[in-house]
């Protein structure tokens, strides 16, 4: 028993410290971008409306891009708090909650809004945590559809909150037709199919071996299968002949690869030394590691082989050493949509529903930080037009590309 | 050794575990920054608030259940690491098997946690099998074992089985209505004021509570349970006693994975009614550390259990108040845990020598030494 009891504590002590640990790298690692980029200073309402303090400035990190039509945007957020709900990893994800945070940052920038950042600490967490966001502000944002389950007895429960979701549609698809869960939640979509078909005809351009690799987070839940989709028809439609190996991380409902940059530099090493000499990854925090991974492939085989970032523009969250090698980022701008919520909650456009951020619309895209690809920009843009006009309709489900 | 010292020495250990770590606690506050004063004060502030008081409840239950399920393992001396995967297999069949039937409701739900019991115990039943008739270590069994049920049958059926077309939170078809667990909020109220915020008090507490007393009526009281404890404190004395060893692992590990398969009830019968991507994960490792908090006492895992649901529900407000960052309830936790387990040890380290001296000087006084 002692032996077992005594195993047990050092295996218990070791999961917290290594969790914590996690949680402080992913902390670190973000905390240096936050430079000021732009500043103005502006008191921000914080809590349940006890404590309201004056924050010195209002800081929007050096990697958040600029919102389109934003300067034009014109809204009084003051007092105002915003409940931004983060998926698990919360800020300093470099990715995908890191864009929702420039989107609600742009907004406590322009319109003076208060923040209550609350990251979940697990999916039973989810539902009370919209509960508390929804019980102190009047503008409640779920990043991610792991909200989705959550969102409807939530969003029916407070019909004065109004609520945007990432990556959902909000639609209940067990009714017929599909109509909304509530008529105060937006579900925001993105075609990342559509801004992964731009990178895939990057990767394809740029390749020089014919062969490129695409990491994706976790299989199954039908999400990131739209990127592989995308990724892969837009390399084909360079290059029919090009081999792509795919390769998922976990798979649902282990969410573990969003959050695993070890196996992604594992994976990315591999598929480098396969032969493969652009890799993109659809992963989260994951994809970091595939950057470190081709630093380190390139140094020790004297070569140079290349990332490929989703989400954010990575070559901007990776940091100085990592960023020669991110080709360019799927750009998905949860930013804008996070910003235009809260923009319309202000100006009380609000509208529930479904709405959608494809292509066409801006909401996806591909990032030319690093000026890496400004040779074959002409190229991505005229795919860019075929795929506005209609005359490309790019595939969602790998398994149906031949 | 007196009543009064005796008393003196059963509150020992728990007052000293939560010193030091509100102790220790305050010290990693205040190098983070941190007002830890004002920390807790929120802290309490919301967690005495009714609605956050049910929330509570419902983190705690699960949380307990998975303290009893790891809890069992160890007083038979079997770590069962495979809680985890356990629970959420039988959840997942749970899920599926309630869809597809239809009962009237009382039979609905005691079908619904049937199948959740028997999946349970099946799962960690295979563990007990292997180590009886191959004598494959139950921990790498069960962590084998879990890797099959979470990232082989459960990602393959959850797609597999699912329920309308593959969105990213897709899950297995809702259970019917009759399958439903009502809430207790109408009990609860009976004391209290109206609870908002539509929170529902899950019902599931009243099997947590059935199921701790009945863990503690059969380890103490009945002729299993001591079978259980004699083979977890001296398996030789025990084989000796005519307990026959091989079958009390494939039992105990039956037991332990049977009440596994109740931890994932309060999502299945009264949150969501389906499996999906939203189930709550995790729980059969925090099991493990109630049971180490509660000493595998039932109601020393209840108090575990509330506290550690306590810092769950605190870890939202502090990033609201944001009077300490989200990371301290995970370094909070893992203080309590460790306290307690060196309080504990402490306390028993003492006792043992107070209790030699004791008899020493009783020896001298008699001249015998």
């Amino acid at each position: 028993m002692r032996k077992h009891l005594s195993f047990a504590v050092l295996l218990a002590a070791f999961a917290l410290v290594v969790a914590a640990c996690g949680d402080d790298d992913a902390a670190t690692t973000t905390a240096a971008p936050t430079t000021a980029a732009t500043t103005t200073t502006a008191a921000t309402t914080t809590s349940a409306g006890e404590t309201t303090t004056t924050a010195p400035a209002v800081v929007v990190p050096d990697f958040c891009l600029e919102i389109p039509g934003a300067a034009e945007a014109v809204a009084d957020g003051t007092g105002v708090t915003v409940g931004l709900t983060f998926d698990l990893l919360g800020r300093g994800d470099q990715s995908f909650n890191d864009a929702a945070a420039c989107g609600a940052d742009w907004a406590r920038f322009y319109f003076g809004v208060g923040i209550n950042e609350i990251t979940p600490t697990d999916e039973a967490a989810r539902a009370t945590d919209l509960q508390l966001q929804a019980e102190n502000s009047p503008i409640v944002i779920g990043n991610g559809f792991s909200f989705e389950a959550a969102f409807p007895a939530v969003c029916e429960n407070n019909p004065d909150v109004n609520f945007a979701i990432t990556d959902t549609s909000m639609l209940n698809f067990g009714a017929t037709p599909p109509a909304p869960y509530c008529d105060n939640a937006r579900g925001m979509v993105f075609a990342e199919h559509e801004g992964s078909y731009l990178v895939g005809v990057a990767a394809a351009l740029k390749s020089e071996t014919g062969k490129i690799g695409f990491i994706g987070g976790v299989s199954g839940i039908g999400l990131i299968e739209k990127f592989e989709a995308g990724f892969i028809a837009g390399a084909k439609s360079i290059n029919p002949d090009i081999e792509v190996v795919s390769e998922y991380v976990s798979a649902f409902p282990d969410f573990a690869g969003f959050a695993s940059p070890d196996r992604g530099k594992e994976i990315a090493l591999a598929m480098y030394g396969e032969g493969a000499d652009v890799v993109y990854a659809a992963a989260g925090l994951t994809g970091s590691g595939m950057f470190a991974g081709a630093k380190e492939y390139s140094e020790a085989n004297d070569v140079h082989v290349w990332g490929i970032g989703v989400d954010s523009d990575q070559y901007l969250t990776v940091g100085e050493e990592l960023q020669p090698y991110v080709l360019t980022s799927m750009i998905k701008r949860v930013d804008v949509a996070v910003f235009y919520a809260i923009y319309d909650h202000l100006t009380g456009n609000f509208t529930a529903g479904p709405s959608t951020y494809d292509l066409a619309a801006g909401g996806v895209g591909y990032s030319t930080s690093g000026g890496f690809i400004d040779d074959i920009t002409d190229q991505i843009d005229a795919a860019i037009a075929q795929i506005v006009s209609g005359e490309v309709v790019v595939p969602t489900d790998p398994t149906t590309i031949p | 050794m007196s009543l009064g010292r005796r008393i003196v020495m059963a509150l020992a250990a728990p007052v000293l575990a939560i010193g030091f770590a509100v102790l220790l606690s305050s010290i990693v506050l205040v190098i983070s920054g941190s007002d830890p004063f004002q920390a807790y004060k929120d802290m309490i502030g919301n967690a005495t608030r009714l609605e956050i008081v049910v929330d509570m409840l419902n983190r705690g239950t699960p949380l307990f259940i998975s303290g009893i399920a790891a809890a069992i393992g160890f007083r038979m001396n079997l770590f069962n690491i495979g809680v985890e995967g356990q629970y959420q297999l039988a959840a997942f069949f749970a899920a599926v098997v309630g869809a597809h039937i239809f009962l009237p409701s009382v039979l609905h739900v005691a079908a619904i946690v049937l199948v959740a019991m028997v999946v349970g115990a099946a799962w960690s039943g295979l563990a007990g099998w292997l180590k009886v008739r191959r004598g494959i270590n139950e921990v790498i069994a069960t962590i084998m074992l879990n890797a099959i049920a979470l990232s082989g049958i459960l990602a393959w059926l959850t797609v597999e089985w699912r329920d309308g077309p593959l969105t990213p939170n897709s899950g297995t078809k809702r259970i019917a209505e009759s399958g439903w667990l009502p809430d207790l909020n109408s009990w609860l109220e009976v004391f209290t004021r109206e609870i908002t915020g539509g929170r529902e008090l899950s019902a599931v507490l009243l099997f947590a509570i059935v199921a701790g007393i009945v863990y503690h009526v059969f380890l103490n009281r009945t002729r299993a349970g001591y079978d259980l404890r004699v083979s977890g404190y001296n398996a030789g004395a025990a084989r000796a006693g005519g307990v026959r060893s091989d079958r009390m692992i494939i039992t105990a590990m039956i037991y332990s994975g049977a009440m596994a398969g109740l931890v994932g009830l309060v999502d299945i019968l009264s949150r969501y009614h389906r499996f999906d991507a939203d189930f709550f994960s995790g729980l059969g490792f925090a099991g493990i550390a109630v049971a180490l908090i509660g000493r595998n006492k039932a109601f020393g895992m209840a108090i575990g259990a509330l506290l550690f649901a306590f810092m769950d529900v605190s870890s939202p407000i502090l990033q609201i108040t944001k009077s300490a960052t989200r990371e301290i309830v995970t370094i909070l936790q893992g203080t309590i845990l460790l306290a307690s387990v060196v309080a504990y040890a402490a306390v028993s380290r003492y006792r043992q020598r107070d209790e030699a001296r004791v008899a020493a000087a009783l020896l001298a006084e008699k001249g015998v030494a």
